[in-house]
């Protein structure tokens, strides 16, 4: 693997009093696509929350462990958790789209950095909406609602949206846990993609999807990550019983 | 004395309209504010929330004629008797009962209607519009600013129009802070008196010197302030009815 952009060391997590990851150790490689599998509960949204410290917002929440982005402790107090999560964005289980036009949501991310010119956030909207493969869809209707869009527009436009401000890191929450098939295609595409300009996490509940998009796929199981390998290898030979037994639909 | 069969209606209706826009402008800003403190800020079990929730859920229940002491303790002799002190040598001129005076008074008597009809509206945003922003980067009050508010607006605007109904009804808080039996012109400045329609069928119905002659017109007036709090509660369910629609095709 080269140089891991994101290295999480011995990971505790508590909700309150309750243990929600164990000593999780995971490093994830540039420009791949890893995914986060295993049952509801298991702790892999709480992985994911963990890299953009949106765990943050929940109260009761102590972390042990360090995460570090380009080697740099995003616990560590120096960190400013608005830049943290400028370089690392996130599309979200359920669609969110702003209720503005579609012009104004992707738009939001970058008038925060200031960008105001109508010109210049125009050109970074078109690439950001040709990017999430939206572009031809919605170019006529800019200044319309995005709350009329489609299920399957509108995490496209999520997706737009996050990766308007070039993060370098894509989290990805069961993307297309509320999309239909073809929807769902699309966003999988749109994933092989954008693996060129930047790193994707993703946690899914469909197994198909992760042996589909992703590169590396580690199982975890009761807040513990049990196997972390190439995609390939979880699927086909997986080195424990646990994964096996997940990845076959034996449980879960 | 007042000349019955020549006086009219107008400068009461104006009064009224004037104190309720400018308790308006008084209430809704400290009222927002408030609400923002405590659903976005303040912790819920810590003692300066506990304290804070129990002077609003008191202030909601305190008799409206002891709001007109407080009012003219406070505000005309503290507030007002304090501003004569400092910018006029001891004259009388803030230091009177003025229709800002028995605006503030009103202010402070709708104050927990607005709180409770804002921080309902700001706990009807939906989280993942929240995390949405903060995603990308935003901090907690550009959240709030960009996003929270404008989606709790229509609550807001409910809860101004509570206030103003209530307010427009009220007679014992403005009886000592500002209005006036008579007057033969209107108020033209913050600090002059003002005749408004409640007070006036107080005057009418105890002070007439021609029971008879007077009947009709304060059937008149008590239709004239009936109406015009029905209207403005038949707009606060309007407004209601369509935020609840507009909340529920957007987030079905």
């Amino acid at each position: 693997m080269d140089t891991p952009i994101i290295q999480i060391k011995g990971l505790n997590l508590w909700y309150g009093s309750k243990q929600a990851l164990h000593d999780v150790t995971l490093a994830i490689a540039p420009n791949q696509s890893t995914a986060l599998i295993g049952p509801s509960g298991c702790g892999k949204s709480t992985v994911l929350r963990c890299l953009n410290r949106m765990n943050d917002l929940i109260d009761h929440v102590r972390t042990e462990g360090t995460v570090t982005l380009h080697g740099h402790d995003i616990f560590a107090p120096d960190i400013d958790v608005i830049t943290l999560r400028k370089r690392v964005g996130m599309v979200f289980q359920k669609t969110n789209p702003f209720p503005k036009s579609i012009f104004d949501n992707v738009a939001y991310g970058l008038r925060l950095q200031g960008i105001r010119g109508e010109s210049e956030l125009a050109g970074r909207i078109e690439s950001s909406l040709r990017r999430a493969a939206l572009w031809e869809e919605v170019k006529d209707r800019l200044r319309e609602s995005a709350l009329q869009l489609s299920g399957g527009q509108q995490q496209r436009l999520c997706i737009a949206r996050a990766i308007a401000v070039e993060p370098e890191v894509l989290l990805m929450d069961e993307p297309c846990s509320a999309l239909d098939p073809i929807a769902t295609a699309k966003i999988e595409e749109l994933i092989h993609d954008l693996k060129k300009d930047y790193t994707i996490v993703i946690v899914t509940h469909n197994m198909q999807q992760a042996a589909r998009v992703s590169d590396r796929t580690a199982f975890f199981y009761l807040g513990k990550l049990i196997e972390y390998d190439k995609t390939e290898k979880i699927f086909t030979n997986p080195g424990n019983k646990q994964t096996e037994d997940y990845v076959t639909g034996r449980f879960g | 004395m007042f000349d019955v069969a020549h006086a009219g209606i107008f400068p009461m209706i104006f009064g009224t309209v004037a104190l309720v826009l400018l308790m308006t402008i008084g209430v809704v800003p400290v009222g927002v504010i408030t609400a923002v403190y405590l659903v976005e800020y303040a912790r819920e079990t810590a003692a300066l929330t506990r304290i804070i929730r129990g002077a609003i859920n008191n202030l909601a229940g305190v008799p409206s004629i002891v709001f007109g002491l407080f009012g003219l303790g406070f505000f005309v002799q503290f507030v007002g008797g304090g501003l004569d002190r400092v910018f006029s040598g001891g004259q009388f001129h803030f230091g009177k009962p003025a229709i800002i005076w028995a605006a503030a008074t009103m202010a402070v008597l709708t104050l927990p209607v607005v709180i409770v009809a804002t921080e309902e509206a700001l706990k009807a945003v939906p989280k993942g519009l929240r995390e949405a922003s903060l995603a990308l980067g935003a901090t907690k009050l550009e959240t709030i600013w960009n996003v929270v508010l404008p989606q709790a607006l229509p609550g807001v605007l409910t809860g101004g129009i509570l206030a103003v109904s209530r307010g427009a009804g009220e007679v014992a808080p403005i009886m000592f802070t500002g209005a006036a039996y008579y007057l033969a012109h209107l108020p033209t400045k913050l600090t002059d008196q003002f005749m408004e329609l409640g007070y006036h069928i107080f005057v009418l119905s105890t002070q007439s010197p021609d029971v008879e002659r007077t009947k009709p017109i304060l059937f008149g007036t008590v239709m004239v302030l009936l109406v015009l709090t029905f209207l403005l509660n038949l707009i606060a369910i309007v407004v209601r009815a369509k935020m609840r629609l507009r909340l529920r095709q957007a987030y079905a």
